[in-house]
């Protein structure tokens, strides 16, 4: 891939490993430039906590699944690898949703159907798709924790977002102070129903975008 | 005559039989169909009220006969799905469902995920070869969307909510429909809007996915005027 010849002892941490867990963070991130996982990223934000247990879960059946198809990777018959891939993800969600039954129970409710839909979220199959199939089992976890962090941050920063102005709290301690209420301040209820989660997404993409400066086509 | 012995049977086993004393602890949903399915398609649409299936809908929803395609072929999945795993929720997967089997006190319930995704897949797959087998004109119409649907999230996310809320079997394939009719309902009325959109003004980094997700959001305000119904 490089020009440079592969030396015949890589480094541990090399460039490639640098670049696999932090080019997802930012300069190629998942949801803002990848375009992808948006179903849960606007579903599960509009308390911060979920917004937070959400991307973990999704950072952990990522880097799972992304090691034990990189593992696999070879032994995978070409045809049938979009089912091999669900299995493994399916059999990492399950584990997940187990857990949060077992140790947060009141969450997994509030979750309720989008824990199990980080099966079809679109990071999960990608990141397999385009990068664990071709790469070692260490890179492609980095590469999958990197992807579901470059998620969970953007899922924190709408959480919050929502949280505060949508009911005045964060993670669920009152941080608008009640004299502002007292002088006429009114939560915006617009930001915990559907639509304020997609305009507000659309605004942090821009913000993302005009950062980074990268134009669609 | 064949078909009348099978009918007067009182021991036969077809699907309509199964359905009809199907293991039914709870009441069930009290909700009517009609409710249902009105519901389905405008205020809880799938897709403006829960997010699900995002992600083709923003690959896809550039050009209107495309997306018409698509949303087709979603209401077509959908519709057969949601049935579908709900007969397996019903005889395998439900605590005590396998009584059928000699086996009460079974609970499958936490392969629901891998069953209902594996059901999905294999259900595109053969409505995939089907088609292309009795209907080539259709395939040629459909075809590059269907395997892109097995990994779409609405429909796992309708046979999710399906099992959560409980709905019979008439309710699921109502339910079903519904919401592939919503998805679709959402998925041209933004291909239409993106296709305007095109020779507009917009600043540079808002084109494309921002520009889209801002009119999602104002379409989503515009779908929830229904609520009222």
């Amino acid at each position: 891939m490089t020009a440079t010849a592969t030396p015949k002892t890589k480094p541990l941490f090399g460039a490639d490993e640098k670049k696999a867990i932090l080019d997802p963070l930012w300069d190629n991130n998942p949801i803002a430039l990848q375009v992808l996982g948006i179903c849960s990223a606007l579903a599960v934000t509009t308390k911060l906590d979920a917004a937070l247990v959400m991307g973990a879960g999704v950072t952990a059946v990522t880097a799972a699944s992304n090691v034990i198809i990189s593992l696999i990777r070879n032994l995978i018959p070409s045809k049938i690898r979009i089912i091999v891939q669900l299995v493994v993800v399916s059999g990492a969600v399950i584990a997940v949703d187990q857990v949060l039954r077992a140790y947060m129970f009141d969450l997994s409710k509030q979750l309720s159907v989008f824990i199990g839909l980080i099966i079809t979220n679109c990071i999960v199959m990608g990141r397999l798709e385009a990068y664990a199939m071709q790469n070692p089992p260490g890179r492609s976890l980095l590469d999958g924790i990197g992807n579901g962090l470059g998620y969970a941050w953007i899922l924190a920063v709408v959480g919050a977002i929502r949280e505060i102005f949508g009911s005045g709290k964060l993670l669920g301690m009152q941080v608008v102070p009640q004299g502002l209420y007292e002088a006429g301040y009114v939560n915006n209820g617009l930001m915990v129903l559907a639509p304020g989660a997609f305009i507000l997404l659309g605004v942090i993409v821009w913000v993302q975008r005009a950062i980074s400066g990268y134009v669609e086509k | 005559m064949i078909a009348y012995e099978v009918v007067s049977n009182p021991s036969v086993t077809s699907l309509l039989d199964l359905v009809a004393f199907a293991p039914q602890e709870e009441v069930g949903n009290p909700q009517g169909l009609v409710s249902i399915l009105l519901k389905s398609i405008f205020v809880e649409n799938i897709l403006l009220a829960f997010f699900l299936g995002m992600c083709s809908y923003l690959a896809v929803s550039k050009r209107v006969d495309s997306s018409l395609g698509l949303g087709i072929a979603v209401i077509f999945v959908l519709g057969l799905t949601v049935p579908l795993n709900w007969v397996i929720e019903a005889y395998v997967l439900r605590p005590g469902a396998l009584a059928w089997a000699g086996m009460p006190d079974s609970d499958l319930s936490y392969l629901r995920f891998l069953t209902y995704i594996a059901t999905i897949a294999a259900a595109v797959q053969i409505v995939e070869m089907a088609v292309d087998k009795f209907s080539p004109k259709l395939y040629a119409a459909l075809g590059i969307f269907l395997p892109l649907i097995a990994v779409n999230c609405a429909i796992l996310g309708s046979s999710l909510f399906m099992e959560q809320r409980k709905y019979d079997f008439v309710q699921s394939v109502v339910f079903g429909l519904g919401s592939g009719t919503g998805w679709m309902l959402a998925i041209v009325s933004m291909a239409a809007i993106r296709w305007k959109l095109r020779t507009a003004h917009i600043p540079a980094p808002l084109k494309g996915l921002g520009i889209t997700f801002i009119t999602t959001g104002l379409v989503a305000m515009a779908f929830m005027t229904f609520s009222g119904i």
